[in-house]
């Protein structure tokens, strides 16, 4: 799943330019977590990424099919998308059959419904809720059914919309794994993100965008250890971040965001010290 | 949605936008009657370019001519619902003065259709709900109605945004037989209501939390004063009226039809 987005320019009907000539490929298996203040344009610029929003100028490909020339149900068989208000979308009785709708919409086997249900459920520790009204469960476990449901068709990629808003820390871990394990399967994960520190614990590649244009582009490890272009985008630098960039005094690295890797580092230092 | 987009209220400064909104819903009232009343077209056509000064004054052109481009498709609608009527109750036959009709009963919906959105274009919901109060209707209903107003944009762009959702999972919104097009609106209609029910009991709660309703004699930080441009609004209100009225009494058979003109 290569997509291709060549100088797009969008605008809302209300003449609000979001996008601001946009270039950016996303490659098979890549995980992009895209960042930046409100208003960038983060969310305007996933939506072409399953024709949700056609460029008014430019182009979007996905593995080489223009989206201007294709429908929203073709591309979204390939590309799922999770918005980010769960609320948006759960209408039906159960959570069963809240997954099953676009199932049934692709037009899947009742027997691989059935199980595609089960494995979604119980990847997102939802199956004691089966047969619940999705109304009735928490905000959080929503949006767990809001994931579930796009999870359950296999797209080959998969954009989140702020994922990680109102789970508690072990949700996030399991998401974080479960990102991990679709990359692994050669999946294309898009975020779109406000909160650093899970993206510094992922460590993807991060795309910042500032009103409607992409200003950086490369390792999160670069571009979350950039105290300057951060601070442009209001983005506060991870913690760990923020503790190595306070500590180059004693001759530590600059870019770290990760606790493993800060581990290492600090152990080094202090070896390289007694020495 | 543009329809919603040629009601929803922008903070500008104009003449217009600082008249007294009772009168100029009087204004938009008079308007109504009075396109209600004529059915030719001239009278019609004479409405329909009465409020062009309004518009350009209070530079809200932009806005105005998407709320008609809006209303387009109803208008289309209803012209060719006319035409087809008539065609069928005249035994198959169509004159000239039949699209005349069927034109003037579009250019009615599309003259109330734009006074209204410049009523509402130009009137904010504060002024609107203060509005009300001063007409003694009881504040918690002024409120509701405001509460009401303000919310149809965003209750708009939240049927966008579910619709987006539904779609983003395999939804085709025009596909199949007309009942099945009717029900596949039903995953955009439900979580719409439920996040409005959601909506309103939070934003009860919020208002409650800052002493909604804890003084029974409300006071306002603004309070509503006729201007002279809105004793220029009423003496306009009135020569329409009376022009309206002479119009009607004496002259309401013989105005002339577009058709007549040509010799049709």
């Amino acid at each position: 799943m290569v997509i291709t987005a060549e100088d797009v320019h969008f605008s809302y009907p209300n003449n609000v330019e979001a996008l601001k000539g946009v270039s950016l490929q996303i490659k098979d298996g890549e995980f992009v977590a895209i960042m930046g203040q409100n208003g960038a344009g983060k969310s305007t610029l996933v939506k072409h990424f399953n024709g949700l929003l056609k460029p008014s100028q430019g182009s979007v490909r996905v593995d080489g099919v223009e989206t201007s020339k294709t429908s929203v149900a073709a591309l979204a068989r390939n590309v799922g998308f999770v918005f980010q208000n769960p609320d948006h979308q759960l209408f039906s009785e159960t959570v069963e059959d809240e997954i099953a709708f676009a199932l049934k919409n692709f037009g899947f086997e009742q027997e691989v419904i059935e199980k595609r249900i089960t494995w979604a459920l119980n990847l997102l520790s939802l199956t004691q809720y089966r047969k619940t009204s999705p109304f009735l469960l928490s905000g959080g476990e929503r949006k767990r059914v809001a994931l579930a449901s796009v999870l359950a068709w296999d797209p080959q990629m998969l954009i989140l919309d702020e994922p990680t808003i109102g789970q508690d820390h072990e949700q996030k871990e399991k998401l974080r794994q479960f990102i991990v394990q679709m990359q692994t399967q050669k999946k294309t994960v898009v975020t779109v993100t406000h909160d650093v520190e899970f993206v510094a614990e992922c460590n993807p590649r991060v795309v910042l965008m500032k009103e409607g244009k992409i200003v950086a582009d490369g390792p999160g490890k670069i571009i979350l250890t950039n105290q300057q272009l951060l601070t442009e985008s209001s983005i506060v630098l991870p913690q760990i971040a923020q503790i190595f960039t306070k500590l180059t005094s004693l001759g530590l690295p600059k870019d770290i965001i990760d606790i493993y890797e800060a581990k290492q580092a600090i152990l080094q230092t202090k070896e390289s010290k007694r020495r | 949605m543009s329809v919603f987009e040629g009601l929803r209220f922008r903070k500008v400064y104009s003449p217009i936008h600082s008249l007294d909104p009772r009168i100029k819903f009087i204004y938009v009232i008079v308007i109504f009657v009075i396109a209600i009343i004529f059915w030719q077209v001239i009278p019609l056509l004479i409405l329909f370019f009465m409020q062009l000064p309004f518009v350009l004054l209070a530079r809200v052109q932009k806005q105005w001519l998407r709320s008609l481009r809006g209303a387009a498709f109803l208008a289309t609608f209803i012209f060719l619902l006319n035409i087809l009527a008539t065609y069928i109750s005249s035994g198959f036959v169509l004159l000239a003065f039949d699209f005349e009709r069927a034109f003037a009963l579009t250019l009615r919906f599309v003259v109330l259709v734009e006074s209204f959105s410049v009523f509402f274009l130009t009137t904010s919901p504060d002024h609107l709900g203060l509005a009300l109060e001063e007409t003694r209707v009881p504040y918690e209903f002024a409120f509701a109605f405001t509460t009401a107003v303000r919310f149809v944009p965003v209750l708009a762009e939240e049927a966008q945004t579910i619709m987006d959702a539904q779609k983003a999972r395999g939804l085709e919104l025009e596909k199949g037989s007309l009942l099945k097009r009717i029900r596949n609106y039903v995953p955009v209609l439900i979580p719409l209501i439920v996040s409005a029910i959601r909506r309103s009991l939070e934003l009860a709660e919020a208002m409650e939390s800052r002493a909604w309703g804890a003084t029974k004699k409300r006071t306002n930080l603004y309070s509503l004063r006729l201007h002279r441009g809105d004793f220029a609004l009423i003496a306009i209100i009135i020569g329409i009226i009376i022009v309206a009225a002479y119009v009607y009494i004496y002259f309401f058979a013989s105005i002339p039809a577009i058709t007549q003109f040509l010799q049709l």
